[in-house]
């Protein structure tokens, strides 16, 4: 079992798969078009911080290929759902699978894998601001890849290109913009060819010019690699954009009110929560 | 003529209908681990036959990946620098759209400031001496911000946040208490024991506790608690005070109408003053209870012979003047933990550079304060 386990790890302990990693943002065309199977797949799951129950019993499934976004008021637990879905925090109940890995029962090993599968763009862009940002980016190449560092420098060169941010391999994170930070934070994310893609809030903060540049960056990324997408936004204009598919949440139920392609909950969901978040309308309540 | 690449992919290359024409046709799966195979294959092909235009041919691809795409842009790329024309034919729709994120002209760009920010000996010495010059103004200009502040509380007293005074009395004072006190009867403790060595052989013993009560009050008490606060509490003000630089806390401070100086470092240099002294009475009275165990234990003397010979060889002077050395140490090491706080530019690593500088340089200045203390007390025969 030791010698299985050793080949497993890399010189400096981290795990790595000896098949090449989870390759996801790869089309190969002659095999027809991905079949509808559940790329990530949530059941009842709940989330509580110590006694504060945020959500429960939430359930949904995300195809491959789907884009979704999880919207719903301030304070619903968005952010929340979002982070046990990437296991950054252990949930209180129900479970959470990932390309077909429940990550709360997964070991180190297979997590990690699965992690690589995986990209985060968070809400700050959480780059490592004592790294360039091509340093940034051919860490996990460097890490996690066969890739010499000279083609993990040109792969990393191209997925700045990809986000508009050529020329500025050699920038500290310090000396960009907030929106280039984010740019830059969504370059890293998909710096493995991530099969799935999660989003803190991509576009917040970001002008409307900029913020629709990244929706349609979002949009070409999703077209092209087949990459299955969970943004957790409330850009009513993001939300029309990119979304094939919505899942409210609302504080009310503690869980999902509704879910559906965001024009058809705008025009036939006669929840008058979701009506108004879809009209831009005060809350009925507070009214 | 066939050059057969990693497991996955395959490249051959064939004339073309012109003599300057190359055909590469590529197939099955090129992806990331493809990349500089394909590359240099490429180049290979290329230099053998130098053609004019260079056609890829990918209707047998099988699959392709980002990197991938990016393969077939530089292949393209290359070949233009090298003054050929290029083609590539049959690719897939969705091919064709993975590539299409990869801007050539993007890619072509050049970094706007070079890698190498490593300058010549020469200037990097120039730049540590203007680096060192900025700080020392930055120190100044503090030190008047602070002034400043300090003028205007004492004017208006209510102006200070007295519940800040108390917290940081308690996280630098009361927190305190248990490492100083450890540290200091351990010392007084090893002072006692090393000198008894030697006083024993002259009959001396009863002079381990003068040494014990001079050495501590006057020099070792002040300057012992001075360097265990500055690693303490200094370092964590450095870091409290750059991370709200950080996060912006103290640009929102300045546009609420706030002093930052005030805000901020008062609260903390006052706790400071107040509590250091105190902090070295504590840690002298350790030091002479640690002595006199030695003394009692290992040396026969009584404990009241012990604390006789300790206040007779303590003068008022030497209890004043180690008070007035640790309330100088106090304002050194809260004042240099809040400035270097308040410098704090950029992220993380900021952060940690300012802490590790607050605790040097609060030492740095410790150790000159009592030179000076030293050499005055010395002129004023004492
Ligand atoms: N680390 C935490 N510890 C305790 N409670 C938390 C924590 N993070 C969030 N909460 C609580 O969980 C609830 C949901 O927060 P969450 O950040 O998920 O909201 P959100 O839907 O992302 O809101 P927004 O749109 O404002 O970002 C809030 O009531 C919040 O108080
Ligand atoms: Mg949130």
């Amino acid at each position: 079992m030791d010698a299985e386990r050793r080949t497993e790890h890399d010189d400096k302990g981290r795990w790595i798969d000896p098949a090449g990693g989870i390759s996801g943002g790869e089309f190969a065309w002659s095999q027809g078009p991905p079949a509808a199977e559940a790329a990530i797949r949530v059941e009842n799951l709940t989330a509580a911080y110590g006694d504060n129950v945020i959500l429960r019993d939430v359930s949904f499934e995300v195809t491959r290929g789907e884009v979704v976004v999880i919207a719903g008021g301030s304070g619903c637990g968005k952010s929340t759902l979002l982070k046990h879905m990437i296991g950054l925090h252990p949930l209180a109940g129900g479970r959470v699978e990932i390309n077909g890995v429940d990550i709360a029962a997964a070991g180190d090993r297979e997590l990690s894998l699965t992690r690589q599968g995986f990209g985060v763009l968070f809400q700050s862009g959480a780059l490592f601001g004592s790294l360039t940002l091509l340093e940034n980016i051919t860490l996990p190449l460097n890490d996690f890849t066969s890739l010499s560092p000279r083609a993990a420098n040109l792969v990393a060169r191209a997925k700045l290109a990809m986000v508009g941010l050529a020329g500025y391999e050699n920038h500290l994170p310090s000396e960009l913009s907030g929106g280039m930070q984010k740019r830059a934070g969504l370059a890293r994310a998909m710096a493995l060819d991530p099969a799935i893609l999660f989003f803190d809030e991509p576009s917040a903060g970001l002008d409307p010019i900029t913020a629709a540049e990244l929706d349609r960056l979002i949009i070409r990324i999703n077209q092209a690699m087949g990459t299955t997408m969970v943004i957790v936004t409330h850009e009513l204009a993001s939300i029309y954009n990119i979304a094939h598919r919505v899942v409210m949440l609302d504080k009310s139920v503690l869980g999902i009110i509704a879910q559906g392609p965001p024009k058809e909950l705008r025009d036939t969901s006669s929840d008058p929560r979701v009506a108004d978040f879809f009209h831009r309308r005060p809350s009925q309540k507070q009214a | 003529m066939a050059i057969t690449g990693s497991s996955k992919f395959k490249m051959e290359s064939s004339p073309g209908q012109s003599p300057e024409e190359l055909v590469l046709s590529v197939s099955g799966r090129l992806d990331r681990d493809g990349l500089e195979p394909a590359l240099a294959q490429m180049r290979q092909a290329f230099g053998q036959s130098k053609p004019r235009k260079l056609v890829i041919e990918l209707g047998h691809l099988e699959s392709l990946d980002s990197a991938g795409a990016l393969a077939l842009t530089l292949m393209q790329q290359e070949a233009q620098a090298l003054g050929a024309s290029t083609e590539l034919i049959n690719l897939a729709s969705s091919a064709a759209d993975l590539k299409s994120l990869l801007d050539p002209a993007e890619l072509a760009k050049e970094p706007l400031i070079p890698e190498a920010r490593k300058q010549g000996f020469v200037s990097e010495v120039g730049r540590a001496f203007l680096d060192m010059m900025g700080d020392f103004k930055q120190m100044i200009a503090f030190l008047g911000d602070f002034f400043l502040a300090s003028v205007r509380a004492a004017r208006t007293p209510r102006l200070v946040r007295w519940k800040d005074v108390a917290l940081y009395m308690e996280r630098v004072g009361v927190d305190g208490l248990p490492i100083v006190g450890l540290i200091s009867f351990l010392l007084g403790l090893i002072i006692a024991f090393m000198s008894s060595l030697q006083l024993a052989s002259f009959g001396a013993n009863i002079f381990v506790a003068s040494l014990v009560a001079v050495a501590m009050v006057r020099e070792l008490g002040p300057i012992m608690t001075a360097v265990l606060i500055a690693g303490r509490s200094g370092s964590s003000f450095a870091a409290e005070i750059g991370t709200m630089k950080v996060n912006e806390e103290v640009d929102a401070l300045v546009v609420m109408g706030y002093d930052p100086a005030a805000f901020l470092a008062l609260p903390k240099v006052l706790a400071s003053l107040i509590v250091i002294p105190l902090l070295t009475l504590y840690a002298d009275l350790l030091a002479i209870v640690g002595g006199l165990l030695v003394g009692v234990l290992g040396l026969d003397l009584t404990v009241y012979a012990y604390v006789q010979q300790t206040a007779k060889s303590l003068s008022v002077f030497d209890v004043t003047s180690g008070l007035v050395k640790s309330l100088c140490f106090a304002a050194i090491i809260a004042g240099v933990g809040c400035q270097r706080g308040f410098t704090v530019r950029g992220g993380a690593q900021a952060v940690g550079a300012a802490t590790t500088s607050a605790v040097v340089t609060a030492m740095f200045f410790i150790i000159v304060t009592d030179s000076i203390f030293a050499i005055v007390l010395h002129y004023m025969d004492w």
